[in-house]
């Protein structure tokens, strides 16, 4: 459990008090965030985030793989974050801890039940096959907010990622003999595609401490806070997921504030990150 | 693995290198904030990032030596650092490579100057094309100058190979899936003691002794990048 100075505290709060920051934001202003995509050349997708000195690289694999009973028709995705010991000295190696499993789970559901992968275009055979994806988050440098710097990795690299038909073609071919019906999908897809995806929603994380409320914690911030909330919005400014955390409490008056600024700095990330993956 | 592919042709190799030739490699010092050092690495397609935590007390305690600190490298690679998705966690493989990795580092660092301390290398492989232990291990040992980590030497490695029954330096995806023979060794270059070496295929004896010289030269070349990346870092500091 890492722990804060007291005298480190003092000061945040004091500064916060007096509408400042220890790094001379706004209350309401992200760090400095760069996006650069395509940066792994072995995976189908891949986008590093930096936002301060926070810094995370989310890849894209696929695969062929077996549809749910439930969905025999759609495409499967997974999500997974790994908080490697690099990014921080008080991450261990090991199985996904809790921190890692919500944090995977948030950018999960954010990009599943906002529905931006069109997964019904990932079916090859129905019942039968389908396309897999994975998305894989790697935690490089932990300076605070974890959650928009891997939700905006995963978003930037699924926007940049290429169906892999071409390097899975004698996988689909030796399927043939078993399913024939494989030979029109083949003929429709016979080059690399990206993958089927609508516009996303975009997620900012403010935390409150001693009755204030900050964008984009740092480190620091987050280790004094008393409550976060994570607000994903859409283009037209509605709201598409939310998640509370920590033991604190909001006001509703705190919410609407939070949630005001939250679709405020999603316009200008949106912005940001249509410009990043060239669309 | 046999293969009808030809991977010298005309005096020249698949990705137009000569024998004794590496790919092209490129070091950065310091990249990351929360560790203590670090270092990125681009060699050919690989692309490897190392963090260095410590010295600080080792955990848990039965690790501790009373007499030194104790190396605990970790290789890991990323689930999508290779063509099919990698199970991310530690496999027997990645389990092999951080434990050589360890020793190797272990023989070149003052480990009697911080008993009971552990000195943490996280080696993550972000994309992998052959040769990736020798890209971490070269990127750790600058990663530990970076973290100020007291030395004999800064550790470097490099890998000689036999390909269509030549001896060539640095084998490349290709070579190394086909080839005939991978030796991977680490040195410290200036006494050229030998710290990691590995070998699978088939060589003879004079085949051996040319590989090796092959991937000493190979190491002392990249020990120059090595103090390079270094200085960029330092030497720029010190002026502003």
């Amino acid at each position: 459990m890492p722990i804060t100075a007291e005298i480190k505290k003092d000061y945040i709060v004091k500064l916060a008090k007096n509408g400042k920051r220890a790094d001379n934001r706004k209350l309401d202003e992200f760090r400095n965030i760069k996006i650069e995509t395509g940066i792994i050349k072995k995976a189908e997708g891949s986008a590093k985030v930096t936002i301060g000195n926070t810094q995370v690289i989310a890849g894209i694999k696929m695969d062929l793989g077996d549809p749910y009973p439930d969905a025999p028709d759609s495409g499967v995705m997974t999500t997974a974050a790994e908080l490697i010991p690099m990014a921080s000295p008080d991450f261990e190696s090991g199985p996904p801890d809790q921190e890692a499993i919500e944090l995977a789970r948030v950018v999960d559901r954010g990009i599943r039940e906002s529905k931006i992968i069109d997964v019904d275009k990932l079916c090859i055979i129905p019942s039968e096959k389908v396309w897999m994806v994975f998305i894989d988050i790697h935690i490089l440098d932990y300076d605070g907010n974890l959650f928009d710097a891997a939700s905006l990795a995963a978003l930037a690299a699924l926007m940049t990622a290429k169906v892999p038909v071409e390097r899975l073609k004698p996988m689909l071919e030796k399927l043939q003999d078993k399913y024939p019906v494989i030979e029109k999908y083949l003929n429709e897809h016979q080059k690399d595609f990206p993958l089927p995806l609508s516009d996303p929603p975009i997620s900012c994380t403010s935390a409150k401490f001693n009755g204030t409320l900050i964008m984009d914690p740092s480190l620091d911030e987050e280790l004094i806070a008393e409550a976060r909330l994570t607000v994903a919005t859409d283009t037209k400014g509605d709201i598409r997921a939310m998640q509370k955390g920590l033991n604190g409490s909001f006001t509703v008056d705190e919410i609407k504030k939070v949630i005001k600024s939250s679709v405020d700095n999603g316009k200008k990330i949106r912005e940001q990150l249509y410009k990043s993956v060239g669309k | 693995m046999k293969s009808n592919i030809e991977l010298i042709k005309n005096g020249k190799r698949l990705d137009g290198r000569k024998n004794d030739e590496l790919r092209p490699i490129k070091i950065e010092a310091g990249v990351l904030h929360r560790a203590e050092g670090s270092c990125y690495l681009e060699w050919g397609g690989n692309k490897v990032l190392v963090a260095v935590y410590g010295p600080r007390e080792a955990v848990p305690r039965h690790t501790q030596n009373p007499l030194r600190a104790i190396v605990n490298a970790k290789y890991n690679m990323a689930a999508f650092s290779v063509d099919d998705r990698k199970r991310p966690g530690p496999d027997r493989r990645s389990r092999e490579i951080s434990k050589v990795i360890s020793e190797a580092l272990e023989n070149i660092i003052l480990l009697e100057k911080f008993p009971r301390a552990s000195i943490d290398v996280n080696i993550e492989i972000l994309d992998a094309e052959a040769g990736t232990r020798c890209a971490g291990l070269t990127a750790a040992g600058v990663a530990l100058v970076d973290a100020g980590i007291p030395m004999r030497d800064i550790p470097v490695a490099c890998a000689a190979g036999k390909i269509d029954g030549q001896v060539v330096l640095d084998l490349g995806k290709e070579e190394d899936n086909f080839g005939q023979a991978d030796l991977p060794i680490a040195i410290a270059p200036r006494t050229g003691e030998i710290l990691l070496l590995q070998m699978d295929g088939h060589l003879t004896q004079n085949e051996f002794d040319t590989a090796l010289d092959l991937a000493i030269k190979g190491c002392k070349d990249i020990a120059e990048l090595q103090k390079e990346a270094i200085l960029e870092k330092y030497q720029k500091n010190m002026e502003v």
